[in-house]
């Protein structure tokens, strides 16, 4: 648990970066703090371990204040991942992510050792260890930093806009990666990010600051989504939130419909409706349109996953029908962009 | 020309050419050496401390304008060595080879990228710790590239040293210009510049030691 009691920082040019902070991190949970630049996230991030300390208040962790631990020892005892990663040019992938192993002074045949399993932990080939950081691509490099965090299996990890410098699809892969590790570790996170939906994706929690150092809301990202503190967090969270918002509600109301299919390479008879073309597993391939062209189809969305993949199936399937699959990928049914609203309806009373 | 075999089919002078070229290599190295570990600690002090890195650059400049010969002859009168102690060659050319040292290490260790030495900080290292582990091996590239220039520098500039008597390969310059008798002095650039290129090679060959990250670049 970490926790900021009435937390100010002034710096020596006036500027206050954190105001009066008062929040409690949970033990295990991922919790973000959000918010435009000079709202004092990563002032705050910084707080925990040390890397700046407060003009007033105080910071524990584990009911410790941090400013009675040395620094050097604090740090080692909490996983740091910073924004490119961070990672020592002149050393390889394995010693990177040994370095706090060395420094509390396990053997470096140990430390290495420790190392190799990391890197298989966060889905890293063993090979990539005897490579230098150059030769790495962004999205290997981040989970390298990961890695290297995790290390010498702190008890809390602090990520400083980690994922920020990597194109969209490589950041959803890494924050996916990141919730499933969770999972598996039940570490303490405290995650910095200026990207509202990264927030909401992957925050138990999230704090959203404001500009001046204020804490303007902390709330679960569904309850930011729903009850704004303020207009501006209302403003934030962005102006398709109740869109946004439907990520949190499940789709299990939903009823899909049956729909005609066609198996792929069968030939193709004229019809009045839309078909859905499957292969040999039942998986959906796309759509054969009244006049019998084919056309690619839309997103799928898994039978209960959220009501938001629901919605977008159906506006974005060509027939207009959403087609929903199971875990395995094979065609459950469809539904309609009205059926889906419907259940959304329902759900207000 | 044709007096070069014969000035070096005799014993005694073989033997006093090694003896010089080992001086050579004694006077140019061991200020190369020295000023190594000086530029460390003074690049440190001014990347640390703007003020000194002012006033330290414009030393540097300073030192490196004095003649070489003029600074030889000074040494002596400023710390009360005698005029022929070979010790005021190896501090004149300490002082050159740091000063031209100082601003590149300096520029190096100011070169590190500030995430590499915030995540360093972050992942426990203490500050000295973090300069001998992080720092510096990062700053190597750059500091290589001027011990390179020092060491060749140094080896051209000991031969000035027997202008005042100082041992080296330069002696044969100035017998052989007194006796009027080309082979020595010959001989003595042949040695100078193959001194220069042997001691260069084990530099790149140390500088690679040091640094596979560097060639590691680019995708594999």
């Amino acid at each position: 648990m970490i926790e900021f009691r009435d937390v100010t920082k002034r710096f020596d040019d006036g500027t206050t970066a954190v105001n009066g902070l008062d929040l409690v991190v949970e033990a295990g949970t991922i919790t973000v703090f959000v918010g435009p630049s000079g709202c004092g996230k990563t002032t705050s991030l910084r707080m925990v371990n040390r890397m700046i300390d407060p003009t007033s208040g105080t910071v524990l962790v584990d009911g410790r204040d941090v400013l009675g631990v040395d620094p050097p020892t604090l740090r080692r005892g909490i996983g740091y991942v910073i924004q490119q990663a961070g990672l020592f040019p002149h050393r390889t992938v394995l010693d990177n992510v040994a370095t706090v192993p060395l420094l509390t002074g396990w053997t470096r045949r140990k430390a290495r050792q420790r190392a190799a399993e990391l890197l298989e932990l966060v889905g890293l080939p063993a090979e990539l260890g005897r490579r230098y950081p150059v030769q790495l691509s962004g999205g290997q490099q981040q989970r390298v930093g990961v890695a290297r965090a995790l290390a010498a299996d702190p008890p809390v990890l602090l990520m400083d806009e980690p994922f920020s410098a990597v194109d969209p699809v490589v950041r959803e892969g890494l924050q996916d990666e990141l919730l499933r590790l969770q999972a598996e570790l039940d570490k303490t996170i405290v995650f910095v990010t200026h990207d509202i939906d990264e927030a909401i994706r992957i925050g138990e929690k999230v704090a959203v600051m404001r500009t001046g150092g204020f804490l303007a809301q902390y709330a679960p990202p569904a309850e930011l989504l729903t009850r704004p503190a303020d207009d501006f967090v209302a403003s934030f969270v962005g102006k398709d939130r109740g869109y946004r918002r439907l990520s949190f509600v499940d789709s299990s109301g939903v009823e899909v419909a049956e729909v005609p299919t066609i198996a792929e390479g069968a030939p193709v008879e004229s019809s009045s409706d839309w078909r859905l073309v499957v292969d040999a597993d039942k998986r959906p391939q796309g759509w054969v349109a009244p006049d019998s062209s084919s056309v690619p189809g839309g997103s799928l969305y898994e039978v209960g996953a959220s009501i938001r993949g629901a919605l977008d199936a159906a506006l974005s399937s060509p027939s207009g029908l959403g087609v929903a699959v199971d875990a395995e990928g094979r065609l459950a049914g469809v539904v309609t962009a009205r059926q889906v609203l419907d259940v959304i309806e329902s759900r207000r009373g | 020309m044709g007096d070069i075999p014969k000035y070096l089919s005799d014993a005694g002078t073989r033997a006093a050419l090694l003896e010089k070229l080992l001086d050579h290599v004694y006077l140019s190295l061991v200020p190369l050496v020295v000023s190594i570990v000086l530029a460390i600690v003074l690049g440190l002090l001014c990347h640390r401390f703007r003020p000194v890195n002012a006033v330290l650059v414009s030393l540097s400049n300073v030192v490196y304008t004095i003649p070489s010969l003029a600074l030889f002859a000074l040494i002596p009168a400023m710390i009360g060595t005698r005029v022929l102690d070979p010790v005021n060659v190896i501090i004149a050319l300490t002082l050159y080879t740091t000063a031209l040292l100082v601003r590149p290490v300096a520029e190096a260790l100011a070169a590190v990228p500030s995430h590499i030495t915030a995540s360093a900080t972050a992942m426990g290292f203490r500050p000295w710790r973090r300069f001998l582990a992080v720092e510096l091996p990062l700053a190597v590239p750059v500091l290589a590239a001027g011990v390179r220039v020092g060491s060749v520098s140094n080896i051209s500039l000991v031969s000035v040293g027997a202008l005042i008597g100082t041992g080296g390969l330069g002696t044969l310059f100035t017998d052989g210009f007194q006796q009027r008798y080309l082979a020595p002095i010959i001989v003595g650039i042949v040695l100078t510049l193959v001194l220069a290129l042997v001691v260069d090679l084990v530099l790149v060959l140390l500088r690679n030691r040091l640094t596979p990250w560097v060639r590691a670049g680019g995708k594999p």
